[in-house]
């Protein structure tokens, strides 16, 4: 069966070229000539959410293993190949994804993506590599530990996903968990969840989308796995009461506190209004209104501010703020009145119009770079968005009401059902 | 192809067409940093930029959020030690705008008196942030412990005790002194028509009185004539190791071999200030990453070698793993960067480190903000002829320049060593 070809050239926009081979795999392809360069992006839906119940942190380890070794080539062999032609890899894993993203001279692009399709499909996952790299994951682990900002986020998570939820666990596991993960834990979960059908590999750059898409068809095509069906994740429930969380760090300066509430999944509806309030909120200029009111006005912060991370379960609407010890209860009362604010009297028309424009017009500085082209198109394949996404976005955002605006916040904002989390020298 | 002009009143303009996008940014730099701070005003440059974002006598405090982003725009700003810049990048239509707003900070902000009192906190406060991260606060102490004269031994961000007490009047005498036409450098990239862009330049600075060209301070660090080391021992999870040695300024000879030698220890990096850091070096083969990750001594190495006005610092770090004594990685550390100072380096690794440095190049400029910034970096520290020329500058080092560079830079006696000790955390109740 040829692969199935689709295209969005007609319309104004990205229009990058969608191929599903016929073992299921997808590659996005995409044209630019700003530089010299080809930005790679290998995503398997293979998150830290597949991790096995009794395991979370499998997945990262696998991430740090994944370009240490293939079956046909030794890690120094790879190390040699990168290093050669200036190229580091970056790997990533978060809830749904594993991704490997690196830039390439276009000279480089062919034995490039051939060797990013091997670490992917064949990684060897030697005992030494595993060996180093969980002394690695350890020590990553216990600089969290030490990190207040890293701390107080881990901490809200696990309170807005209880009950071992894939959202609220620890990306890279506990020291214990990855102490005792063995070659054969990680090569059943590499079996287990990479498979063509989860790959989404996108290419942007100076190279011909017809090209490129060829040579990952002849990197990818024969490759005929199958993932297991992926778990269902269990239902997300909101908080029904206030909880306040502190752990004292009285060796730091400064206090981190996390702020939030369970929100909405990428494909709710009330999305766009939902960014849009979120960026009236907390994001516009430095901080929304958050900013205005705890950096600006207040100066108790350097930094303040709301995002919200709609995912394919229902993500968190988190605040987050960075104050001296003395003023984490004023911060944490102006987070309340400002709620309380939106809540009661919603925000103004002047205020979703700003945010509108600015976000409309910031759609071409955010898709100027192969890099940022690369990770919008993984976005776009991972939601279903439509390859026409770009050019249908100011429509979405044009068409939210101030109504749906404020109809949000009053759906997720509520101080009652906040679960604040402080982490720094300062005890309740 | 870059277009240079200097008004009369001396500011330098750098313009550059760039059609890839519809976007244009606009980066207006200034020769001053936290090396032109005296004692008593240390971190003034950083609060001086803090206070040019709050309002001109044009822009009234109110109304400084929305001008550029009703374009899309974003905009910020850094101060360092040589540098103080500010940027706006946003769509082709947003120039006149962005021409504007740095017009009018060069010559008409405002220094309300409640505005200064209210940003000492949010410049404590992002002190105090940077003092939570123990690899942070290692490099300000190594730092300050290698330079005993130059101000370069002091924080951008200042230390803790001028914050509490510089005044509004020191703020605003340092912004007048400092922001003159004649000691800036105004770059714009993008899509954009040069002659349209230098006369709507003109327009908007061209009247600017220029001023009194700012004193500077002239401290030379003298030649250092021992190894200096420094422990701090404080709570924490994780022991860090930081090296740093005496380098050479940006203009000199010796810099390009040095970026190669950094490129052979811990894989390249490029030279943007702004960009480089995001993303990791390629490093897997690197002599520093193989000594010290591969074996497990250490979880992360890396390297800092910037182009500066005047000679710096080259500082290795090295992170180590949990239950590695510092001893160890110290060791191992030193023992290599011996090796490269009597030995050298091989061809093979000259033409990686070449091949990666090209490759970063090109990297560093992958966006008009990027391409605006090591302009007006280069300008501002050095000349944009210095950026051009580099690329060859870097083709043209041999294996005994890299030889030479080494024996000079990484003498015991030229550098400085610190260990970040962890004690037990006490209160952290960590599990």
């Amino acid at each position: 069966m040829p692969p199935r070809v689709e295209s969005s050239h007609l319309r104004v926009g990205l229009a990058p070229i969608r191929t599903t081979l016929d073992n299921g795999a997808v590659v996005l392809a995409k044209s630019t000539s700003t530089t010299p360069a080809v930005a790679i992006s290998l995503a398997m839906r293979a998150g830290s959410a597949m991790d096995p119940d009794d395991a979370p942190g499998t997945t990262w380890l696998l991430s740090r293993l994944i370009d240490r070794g293939t079956t046909s080539r030794p890690a120094a062999v790879i190390a040699e190949e990168l290093d050669s032609r200036g190229i580091s890899l970056t790997v990533t894993v978060t809830r749904h994804s594993f991704t490997i993203v690196c830039t390439c001279l276009s000279e480089d692009f062919e034995p490039v993506i051939a060797l990013l399709g091997d670490m992917l499909m064949a990684p060897s996952l030697a005992e030494e590599e595993i060996a180093t790299r969980k002394g690695e994951v350890i020590t990553a682990i216990r600089q969290d530990d030490d990190n207040p900002a890293v701390r107080a986020m881990e901490t809200l998570m696990a309170h807005l996903y209880p009950g071992g939820h894939p959202y609220g666990r620890r990306t890279k596991g506990s020291i214990d968990i990855v102490e005792s993960l063995t070659r054969a834990d990680l090569a059943r979960q590499h079996a287990a969840r990479f498979a063509p059908a989860a790959l989404t590999a996108v290419l942007v750059g100076d190279v011909d989308p017809a090209r490129a898409t060829d040579v990952a068809a002849g990197v990818f095509g024969h490759w005929r796995t199958v993932a297991l069906p992926r778990p269902l994740l269990p239902p997300v429930v909101p908080a029904t009461r206030r909880q306040r969380i502190v752990i004292p760090m009285m060796n730091k300066a400064q206090a981190d506190i996390a702020y939030g509430f369970t929100a909405i999944a990428r494909r709710d509806p009330a999305y766009y209004a939902f960014w849009l309030m979120n960026n009236v909120f907390g994001q516009y200029a430095i901080g929304g209104r958050l900013g205005d009111s705890i950096r600006e006005r207040q100066g108790m912060a350097y930094y303040v501010s709301s995002s919200l991370d709609a995912n394919i379960a229902e993500g968190p609407l988190s605040i987050r703020a960075g104050v001296g010890p003395g003023n984490v209860d004023r911060a944490i009362a102006s987070i309340d009145e400002e709620i309380a604010s939106v809540v009661r009297d919603g925000i103004t028309q002047k205020e979703l119009d700003d945010s509108r424009r600015y976000l409309i017009g910031s759609i071409p500085r955010a898709l100027e770079t192969n890099a940022a082209i690369a990770n919008f198109l993984q976005t776009e394949e991972v939601f279903s968005l439509g390859l026409d996404y770009d050019a249908r976005l100011p429509d979405l955002l044009t068409a939210v009401t101030l109504d749906e605006v404020n109809a949000a916040a009053r759906r997720v904002l509520d101080p009652g059902r906040a679960t604040v989390v402080v982490a720094g020298p300062y005890e309740a | 192809m870059v277009r240079s002009t200097v008004l009369d009143n001396g500011l330098k303009v750098l313009v550059q067409e760039e059609h890839t996008a519809p976007l244009a940014s606009v980066w207006c730099w200034y020769k001053v940093g936290s090396k032109d701070e005296r004692p008593g005003l240390t971190g003034v440059s950083h609060w001086v930029e803090h206070m040019n974002f709050k309002g001109t006598t044009n822009i009234p405090r109110d109304q400084v959020k929305g001008i550029i982003e009703q374009f899309g725009g974003s905009w910020n700003g850094y101060t360092w030690i040589d540098e103080t810049t500010y940027f706006e990048t946003a769509t082709r239509d947003a120039l006149d705008r962005m021409l504007f707003i740095e017009s009018e900070r060069m010559g008409s902000c405002l220094y309300h008196p409640d505005d200064c009192e209210s940003e000492r906190t949010v410049i404590i406060s992002e002190l105090q942030g940077g003092e939570n991260d123990p690899d942070q606060l290692l490099d300000q102490e190594l730092t300050a412990t290698a330079f005993k004269a130059h101000p370069y031994r002091h924080p951008t961000i200042g230390w803790l005790p001028d914050l509490q007490t510089m005044t509004r009047d020191d703020l605003y005498g340092y912004y007048r002194r400092h922001y003159v036409p004649n000691n800036a450098t105004l770059v714009i990239v993008g899509d954009v028509d040069t002659d349209e862009a230098l006369r709507r330049v003109d327009r908007y600075f061209g009247a600017i009185t220029p001023g009194d060209p700012p004193a500077r301070i002239r401290t030379v660090e003298p030649e250092q004539t021992g190894e200096r080391r420094l422990a701090i021992r404080k709570e924490g999870t994780t022991a860090y190791l930081k090296v740093g040695y005496h380098a050479p300024s940006a203009t000199d000879p010796l810099f390009a071999p040095l970026l190669i030698l950094d490129a052979v220890l811990t894989g390249a990096k490029g030279v943007n200030l702004w960009s480089s850091f995001r993303v990791p070096p390629p490093q897997r083969s690197a002599r520093l990453y193989r000594v010290l990750v591969e074996k497990g001594l250490a979880s992360a190495i890396s390297g800092s070698l910037m182009p500066t006005a005047e000679p710096f610092l080259y500082t290795l770090s090295a992170t180590a793993t949990d239950g590695t004594a510092l001893d160890a990685v110290g060791t191992a550390l030193l023992d290599e960067i011996d090796r490269v100072r009597r030995n050298g380096i091989t061809d093979a690794e000259l033409a990686k480190a070449k091949a990666q440095l090209r490759a970063r190049l090109v990297f560093d400029n992958d966006s008009v903000t990027n391409i605006a910034h090591q302009l007006g970096y280069f300008a501002t520290v050095a000349s944009v002829d210095l950026f051009a020329i580099l690329p060859a500058r870097i083709a043209a080092v041999t294996v005994d320049d890299a030889a030479a560079v080494a024996d000079a830079v990484f003498l015991p006696s030229n550098r400085t060593v610190g260990w970040f000790e962890p004690l037990p955390v006490g209160n952290g109740s960590l599990k």
